[in-house]
């Protein structure tokens, strides 16, 4: 695309320092838009086109990527917390207080913390309803699906790990109701129960390996499957569509719902 | 689910011999275009601006709940003081309902874990693939298995006093026998519409309306003893 006067931006794209940054190059057109995507190891996971009705509010309703954004809202607040917090009884129930009192905004950045848990819970099934409806986990999207079922259980784990932290009451008796299903399972129930809480009940050990599991294990397992996952979206095809395909009728006798959408001959 | 094969590799497939390669297409032969072409367009910059914004706009929301909402902090936690009735988070309380009516290795391990199986299984199954209208073939086999499922199922709700569970698995079959009822040339639209949905999305939607309505229950309407309150009563 031909532009008479190049603003700063453009110009910046083209000293050196930016092309050694970014791979794709600076420029308008196609190709390069495409690279932009293509040649970033973020966006690569993308496909460089998508198909324009996918972009439509209601295809999707953006469901998967306000679940990745609560996400990101989540590993910047939680890291901001991690400076204040510490994993320890009862310093962690006073920490919650500073965070009130003492620090500075500390208690907008524990709120957005927990209420982007909560809503990340909240669209995880949300979005796991909606390509179910959309029948979006057909072949040979079924491994994504399962690895977005993985992502589900994950999700829930991130939160119960961190509803226990705050050490209050409502954190306390919460863990201490899910320990106990946790040591019903038969044989290894009470193993099962003692690996998760470093003893036979709620107390430092646990708060000590919730905090493990909810800032290090967990985040790492959801970000390597968060990438899989958006991976596999580009290489199975893209957004399914066969829900946005043009509607036939019932009453025509045959219902289209039933035929295979990928009825592409392979050569 | 193996790749059905649509094609027989044939005369010459071994390229050192011949370097002609002749397919026979054996099966769903017609080259009729089902899928087109569609538009696209760059996922730079149309798709990741609006996915920005639709993400700027959850921000925004969030932001705002979090000025106007202070997160909970109860007093410190002591094990020597049960709160009556101390409640998982939200997303546990339908499993916490199904804790009062059956022992744990039911309701916290048996039951989320064939949930979980269910879940994942479902795209490995050829029915969910095909989605056919579950009352459209074998109609009489079909409604002998749903009703001996659906019977048993509220049988079983009702024997445990599950009436919470057993309200939306009623609604659930009422509408089933609605579909069955219906074909796809029925008059009324909603009828066509429900005679069109397959097993999976009846199971699916029997699911969804038990974890809202069991999860509703167990955050508003349960108090001391898990007994039955009513929220706007103090």
């Amino acid at each position: 695309m031909a532009r008479g006067t190049d603003s700063y931006f453009d110009k910046l794209q083209r000293t050196r320092a930016w092309r050694s940054v970014f791979r794709s190059g600076s420029g308008y057109s196609t190709l390069h838009r495409a690279l932009a995507i293509q040649q970033n190891v973020f966006l690569h996971l993308f496909s460089t086109k998508v198909r324009r009705r996918m972009l439509t509010f209601r295809a999707t309703w953006y469901l998967g990527a306000l679940t990745l954004g609560t996400f990101f809202i989540l590993v910047v607040t939680g890291i901001l917390l991690m400076l204040y917090f510490h994993p320890s009884v009862p310093q962690a129930y006073a920490d919650m207080k500073d965070l009130k009192f003492v620090v500075s905004s500390g208690m907008f950045l524990r709120n957005l913390h927990r209420w982007s848990a909560h809503a990340m819970v909240f669209l995880v099934f949300a979005h796991m309803f909606k390509v179910f409806y959309r029948g979006a986990y057909r072949p040979p999207r079924e491994f994504n699906w399962v690895i977005g079922v993985i992502l589900l259980l994950i999700a829930l784990l991130l939160s119960y790990t961190g509803y226990l932290l705050p050490w209050d009451q409502l954190a306390f008796w919460a863990i201490t109701v899910g320990s106990n299903i946790a040591s019903a399972v038969p044989v290894f129930g009470g193993k099962v129960s003692f690996l998760l809480l470093g003893g036979h009940q709620v107390n430092a050990n646990a708060l000590l390996r919730f905090y493990v599991l909810h800032c290090v294990i967990l985040p790492l397992a959801a970000a390597l499957l968060i990438a899989v996952h958006m991976w596999r979206i580009r290489k199975d095809g893209g957004l399914y569509v066969r829900q946005s395909e043009p509607r036939i009728e019932p009453s025509a006798g045959t219902l289209r719902d039933s035929q295979p959408d990928d009825a592409v001959v392979k050569v | 689910m193996t790749e059905p094969k649509d094609y027989l590799a044939g005369v010459g497939s071994d390229i050192a011999k011949s370097q002609k390669r002749v397919l026979f297409v054996t099966r769903r032969t017609s080259t009729k275009v089902k899928v087109r072409d569609e538009e696209q367009v760059q996922t730079f910059p149309e798709a990741l601006l609006r996915i920005a914004v639709a993400v700027e706009l959850l921000v925004v929301a969030l932001i705002c709940a979090s000025l106007l909402f202070d997160a909970p902090l109860e007093g410190i936690a002591d094990p020597a003081d049960t709160p009556n009735p101390a409640k998982a988070p939200w997303y546990f309380l339908g499993l916490q309902e199904m804790l009062h009516y059956f022992p744990p290795i039911v309701a916290g391990i048996l039951i989320p874990a064939l949930l979980v199986l269910a879940l994942v299984v479902i795209p490995y199954f050829n029915v969910n693939i095909e989605a056919e209208g579950l009352f459209l073939t074998n109609r009489r086999r079909r409604l002998n298995i749903f009703y001996i499922a659906s019977l048993g199922l509220s049988l079983f709700l009702l024997f445990f006093k599950v009436y919470v569970a057993l309200v939306p698995t009623l609604i659930v079959a009422a509408f089933m026998l609605i579909a069955a009822s219906s074909s796809l040339d029925s008059a009324k639209r909603y009828r066509r519409y429900l005679a069109s949905k397959p097993a999976s999305w009846w199971i699916m939607t029997w699911f969804l309306f038990e974890l809202i309505v069991l999860t509703v229950v167990g955050t508003f309407f349960r108090g001391p003893g898990w007994s039955w309150v009513l929220p706007w009563k103090g």
